[in-house]
This record gives structure tokens, sequence and C-alpha cells, in this order.
């Protein structure tokens, strides 16, 4: 295999070939079975969800200001229901696998696309129908339930759009499930020759980990989801204690799904960090196959926790005892993780670029974020803790100085390999700095107000917890100015930025041997893997630079 | 260092004049086309079991919780037509086995006959459950009615003669549960088997025209462990949902 700058090819036009100009007009976007092409639909619209998210979440902080609130407490029950279930559903849950792992999966593990171009393409018209449906359900009034859809808020006693917004999360379900599928199959048949289990770069384990989360979770969340409809619809159910029903088992069943949607959600981001620290440190990340199973380990974990959300609701003691041990023991694998990234840093050549601060970024919060769960996964604190501030703290520390750091880190890693261009390094690392100012504002003095008793979902409180709500709403408004600025350089570089090199990190990886961007196929030759993971002795000078070699 | 990749002679030698017409572009040979369909299709069913295991999960809880007003509403069930349903289905089950192997042979023409008797089959099995269903609804055993009424309206119940006398409310509602997870269960199958036999009648239509071959039969096969799949829901179906403390 030649160097990727040297197989470079150029249409009639004298452009080199990319899957960017390979066909233009709406038709070719909109009717594509190209995965990188399906992954920049998916962008645009997972970054427009969260950014109604995001708006969403800023009427909540606004809300806040006052001890009295500002809206009414109807209106604020709405405000923070979309927010939830724009962000988790269609923001968190896709956006590093259907973005990043769309684009890279293919690539890195040298395939020309995934197994199932057509269903991959479905799956973003399930997402957008799913969406639409939730959409309307907002712009019909909302849905007061919060995004966890409790009977009997969202069966007996409803008064919202609670079965559109459910038609809308079943429909997306099944987006991701023809995700995971089409990762899983490939994966597993479509390896490049030479490219062994054990050789395959760590964020294509955490996603074929995700994967396998998504296709034995979401089913029960479309089951849950459907008989929560049809009891809305005719009026009688299993939910409904009038007849016998028991509406915990609505808490059970939805969390069966929503505890491993947390790893659906952290996992790939994982995967991202495990790139990002491995690259910017020029070293193969210390204990690579305890890092791969992790990823493993944690999905089926993951499995056996969801009654930690119930310590408070009916469940026996005994079986408190045990779901809180579990959880106690699914903090293994992630310290396992956190453990490696930090022991990969150790005298490797560190870079201090955007993605690397994204990456030390996540390791700082997600350690804050997977600590603070012990707390709350300890039953007899948990019972002060449970629906309070100290909960929300706690998972967007998970969610969001998770998540969206790893997002974010990977979107800057791979941007140079998405669009072909650079974007500006001294803004992105202004931009992270102050998304992590403003991230720990906002969510810090949620652990204090949690401790102190301020429960969740309340729109209005005593007038002692007004300095720190402020405090909270101001960070809020820090972490949008940053996300703002990341999304207009962004945007900016697409034009203007300097043009990328194959591989401009020096990094490690099949889809640094190719150019940027891509050909619709990735490769001219499917590559023949002889090195093991993170091999930085072969990465090519040329590539790097971008002059080929004499 | 860039020795160390070779081109991949082996793929780029076949070209695309040895490429089987049927071979998309993203795979290098029909084996691993057909490995990955295979492999994503038992992957999707058990996204089935999942779905199909949610539902399951409740009957268990509340068939715990209520066991007697469930085996007192099983009772109302007609244990012959469920039976004969049950007949039906496994010979469905036989006639898609048969229609698989005639598309392996490459005969199409049996090909064709074999999937349409699994989809005359099938409308037979919904036939017999649209029957069933009418009778719950003239006899006010339709959970989501508001004549709703236990004991059934002008039926004997089978077995539990002490039961059908309580007019109990609380008894009941827990009766209302279980026709609600009955309509539920076999709803959902039902639906199942509509969907199958959509793609057996396109099926029957592309084998009619000659689409498949000895080597291009591998949608026969997937959908094969398809409607064994929806076969094998029923078989778990007809035992919890018909015979519920039942004796001989
Ligand atoms: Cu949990």
């Amino acid at each position: 295999m030649k160097s990727a700058i040297s197989q470079q090819r150029f249409n009639r036009d004298g452009e080199p070939q990319t899957y960017l100009n390979n066909g233009h007009g709406l038709r070719s976007w909109f009717l594509t079975k190209d995965h990188k092409r399906i992954a920049m639909l998916y962008l645009v619209s997972v970054a427009f969800f969260f950014a109604v998210g995001g708006i969403y979440a800023l009427l909540i902080r606004i809300n806040l200001l006052a001890p009295n609130g500002l809206f009414e407490s109807d209106t604020y029950n709405r405000i923070f229901t979309t927010h939830g279930i724009i962000m988790v559903f269609f923001f968190l849950v896709p956006a590093v696998p259907a973005v990043l792992g769309n684009f890279l999966l293919p690539i890195m593990i040298g395939a020309k696309d995934l197994a199932f171009p057509k269903i991959n393409l479905l799956s973003w018209y399930l997402y957008i129908f799913g969406a639409a449906f939730t959409v309307i359900a907002v712009i019909a009034g909302g849905v007061d339930t919060g995004w966890t859809f409790y009977t009997p808020y969202s069966s007996t006693y409803s008064n919202s759009n609670v079965l559109l917004a459910g038609v809308g999360i079943f429909i997306v379900g099944f987006s991701s499930i023809l995700t995971g599928l089409n990762f899983i199959v490939t994966v597993h048949t479509m390896r490049a020759p030479g490219l062994t289990w054990f050789r395959l770069p760590l964020f294509v384990w955490a996603n074929y980990a995700t994967s396998l989360v998504i296709m034995l979770s979401t089913p029960v969340l479309a089951i849950t989801v459907s008989l929560l409809a049809i009891e809305r619809v005719a009026h009688v159910g299993i939910f409904d204690p009038a007849i016998g029903g028991d509406p915990v088992l609505f808490q059970h069943m939805f969390w069966f799904y929503s505890h491993p949607a947390v790893y659906i959600m952290v996992l790939p981001a994982m995967g991202v960090i495990s790139e990002l620290i491995a690259n910017m440190s020029k070293k193969n990340v210390f204990g690579y196959k305890l890092v791969a199973m992790s990823s493993l380990a944690i999905g089926v974990f993951g499995f056996l926790v969801w009654g930690h959300h119930l310590f408070v609701s009916t469940q026996s003691v005994y079986l408190g005892i045990i779901f809180s041990f579990l959880s106690f023991a699914v903090a293994i694998p992630s310290a396992i993780k956190v453990f490696n990234w930090t022991a990969t840093l150790f005298k490797g050549s560190i870079s201090y670029d955007a993605p690397m601060l994204y990456g030390l970024g996540f390791i700082g919060l997600f350690l804050i974020g997977g600590m603070t769960g012990l707390f709350v996964a300890a039953v007899g604190l948990d019972v002060h803790l449970t629906d309070t501030y100290f909960v929300i703290a706690h998972f967007h520390y998970v969610m969001v100085g998770g998540s969206l750091m790893g997002f974010l880190g990977g979107m800057h890693l791979w941007w140079p390999k998405m669009t072909g261009r650079m974007y500006p390094e001294a803004w992105a690392r202004a931009a992270m700095v102050i998304q992590f100012v403003g991230f720990n504002l906002t969510f810090f003095p949620q652990f204090i107000l949690g401790y102190l008793g301020m429960p969740r979902r309340y729109a209005t409180y005593p007038p002692e917890f007004q300095v720190l709500h402020i405090f909270s709403t101001a960070g809020a408004t820090i972490l949008a100015i940053g996300m703002a600025i990341t999304i207009c350089y962004l945007i900016w570089s697409l034009k203007k930025g300097q043009r990328a090199t194959p591989n401009p990190w020096g990094a490690a990886g099949l889809e640094w041997m190719t150019t940027s961007p891509p050909p619709t196929e990735n490769f001219y030759e499917t590559p023949v893997v002889t090195w093991e993971a993170y091999d930085f002795t072969v990465v090519r000078p040329e590539d790097v630079t971008g002059m080929a070699a004499e | 260092m860039s020795n160390k990749v070779k081109s991949d002679e082996h793929s780029s030698a076949h070209g695309h004049g040895g490429r089987h017409p049927r071979l998309v572009h993203h795979f290098d040979s029909m084996e691993q086309q057909n490995e990955a369909g295979n492999f994503g299709m038992w992957w999707f069913l058990l996204t089935e079991i999942m779905f199909f295991g949610g539902m399951f999960t409740a009957y268990t809880v509340y068939r715990h919780m209520y066991f007697d007003a469930f085996a007192a509403a099983s009772g109302a069930l007609d244990i012959r037509w469920g039976a004969f349903n049950t007949v039906v289905l496994i010979t469905s089950s036989l006639t898609m086995a048969l229609g698989v192997y005639h598309a392996q042979m490459g005969n199409n023409k049996k090909l064709t006959m074999f999937l349409l008797l699994t989809v005359l089959l099938g409308g037979v099995f919904l036939g017999v459950k649209y029957i069933e269903y009418s009778a719950k609804f003239t006899e006010h055993i339709f959970p989501a009615a508001s004549n709703f009424q236990w004991p059934p309206y002008e039926k004997p119940v089978a077995g539990h003669a002490e039961t059908q006398q309580l007019a109990d409310p609380v008894f009941t509602g827990h009766v209302k549960i279980y026709f609600f997870l009955y309509f539920v269960l076999t709803g959902f199958h039902a639906t199942h088997m509509i969907i199958g036999m959509g793609i057996l009648l396109v099926l029957a239509w592309q084998s009619w025209k000659g689409k498949f071959s000895k080597e291009y039969h591998s949608y026969i096969e997937l959908f094969g462990l398809y409607w064994h799949f929806v076969d094998i829901v029923w078989i778990f179906l007809f035992p919890l949902l018909y015979l519920v403390d039942r004796h001989l």
C-alpha cells in the first residue's frame, strides 16, 4: 500500500477525488448509501437537536434565577421534559455512534462501507421521522412527565402529548437498533485482511460493545413505550393500579433500557478518548486488551444494575443491597479505563492541541461523575440524595462532562479527515477552556444544592438556594457561549480552514492512511494490516506533511 | 515503512468481470455477503426476543401475582381453536422449510408454490384469530370495552366453576389484566404474521419471475429464519395463554 498522498486521484476538473465531490445536489445526499455522507446527515441533524435541547436547558436555568420561578410550574414541567427527551434520545444516544462511528468504523477496519448501506440510510430516515413526531408533540403543547415517562404521570394522570412523544421515541429506537446491527455485522464480517480482533482500534471495540447494548436493551424500551401507548389509547393497561396493575413495573422496564442507555451514551465517547489519548501522546494505550475488554464488561454489568433507580420505589431492601453491590462493581471496568488512560500519558510526547484538551477534560470530569455515582449507588446515602440536584449534577458530569466532551474531542480530532480542512487551533483551545469553566460552574453548585436538599424538577425553591442557582445559570451561559464559538469556527473552517494533509496529527490508524477527506470507496486498494493497534512506526512522514516523497 | 502494507492483489485480480451480478460493491465475495446477511438476521431475531421478552416478563409477574384470575380467564379461551392454530403454524413452518429447500435446488416453480402455501396457512391462522377475537367482543371480555364483565356474557367457562360466580371487582380487574396481555401478546404476534405474509407475497412474485438461483437465494433463507421465529413465539403463547391450570 502506497502512502495516501501518492494515491490521491483527481477528477476531470483536476480536483482531488473525495466522497464530498462525488455527486452534487440534494438527491446525491438524501439518497446516498455512502456511510460518510450518512454520517454528515446525522451530524447536521444531531447538531440541530443539540442546539434545541440547549435552548431548553437555558430556559430551565432562566426560570431558576428567582426563587418563585419565572414560568408557570406547568410550563416549567414541559420545558425540562423537552430538554431531557431531546438531549437523551436525539443527541446523546446517536451523537458519537451515528456520526463518528458511522464515518470512521468502516474506514478503521479497512472496509468500503458498512455491511448494509441501505439500512444505514433507513436508520437516518427513521431518526428524522421519530424526531418529527417528537417535535410535533412539543409544538402541540409539550409533555410534562419528565423524560422518564413514569406511570401514572404518563398514564392515568397525563394531560399532555405523551402518545406523540412515545411514538417518536419508539421510532427513533429502531433507528439506533439498525445502526447497532450494522456495526456488529460489519465488525464481524468485513475486517481487512490481517486485521485481527486485538488489532482493532479501541474506538471500534467501544462501538462494538455499544452496539451489543443497543441491540439488547432498545427493544425493551420499544415494548415498554408500546404498552404505555396502548394504555393511553385503550384506557386499560398493566400499569394501572385501579385494576391491580403495578406502576413500578414500568420503572423496572424503563430502567432496564435506560440504565444500559447511559452506557450507550458514554461507551462510544470512551472509545474516542482512547484514540485521543493514544494519538496525542504517541503511545500505545496502556493495557490495550484490558481497555477493550472493559468495554464489554461495562456493557454486560450495565444490564444488571437498573434497580439502583428504584431504591425508594417499593423495591425490597434486599434487592436494593444487591443492586447497590452490582452498581459498585460496574465502577471497576470504568476505573480500569481511567487508570489506563493516565498510565498511557506517562512518558508520552503529549500534545496540548484541542482534541487532547477535550481528552484530559473528559478524564477529569468523568472521574467526578463516576465517583459521585458511587455516592448514589450506596442505598443509605441515596435515600437522602434520590431525586435531588445531586443526581442531576452526577449524571450531567457523566453525560456532558463525559459524552459531550468525548464527542467534541472526536469532532476536533477527525474534523480534518471528515471535511479536509483544519479547524483554527487557537479558537478551539479557547472554546474548550470556556466550555470547561462554564460546565463546572453550572454543575458543581448543583452537587451542593442537592446535598442541601433541593429536589429536581421543582420550578420554585427557598430563597437561601438562590446564590447557588445564580452561579449555575451563569455557568450555563458561559457554556453556551463556548458552544456557540465552536459551532462558528467549525462552520467557518469548512470554507476558510487550512487544507488538511492525510495525517495532520501523525496519528496511527487506517483512517489516517487514506486521503483527507477519503474517496467514496475509502481506499483505492484494500489495506492488508500487518501491525498492531497504535503502532506509530507505520506512520508515513509524507502523509503528515502532505509533501509527496521523491 | 510504506512497504509494510501490501496491495490486496487477491481482490483486485478478480476485477469486475468475475463478480456475481448480485454481489454488491462493498463486499469481496458472495460468501462474505451471505454471511453478513445471515449474521444480521440472527441479531435482528435477538432484538425480537428482547421485544417479546418485555411482554413475557410482564405476563410472568402478573401470572405470579394473580394466578387464580389468570387460570379462570384462560378458561374462557377456546382451546380447540388454539390447538388448531398451533397445527396450522407448525405446518406453515414445514412449507417454508420446503420452500428454502427448493430455493437451494434453484427450483423457482416449486419455491413459488411453497411460498404461496405458507401465505395461505398464515391466512388460515389469522382467520381463526379473527373468529376468536370477535368472540371476546360478544362475550364482553374485550378489556378496553366499557361493557367488560366477568364472568363472560352468556359463556360458560371451562373448569373453575367456583370462580365463575365471583362478580368481585378486584378479581375482575385481575382478569382484565390477563385479557390485556392476551390481546397485546397475540396482537403483536399477529402483526408479525401480517408483515411476514406481505414479504412472502413479494418473495413469491420475485421467485415466479425467476429471480432466485442455486447461488442466489439468501433472502429466502433469511426470511425462513424470521418465519420460524414467529412460529416459535406462538409455541410459547399457546400454553401460556390457553393452558393456564388446565387438566385433562
Ligand atoms: Cu442507572
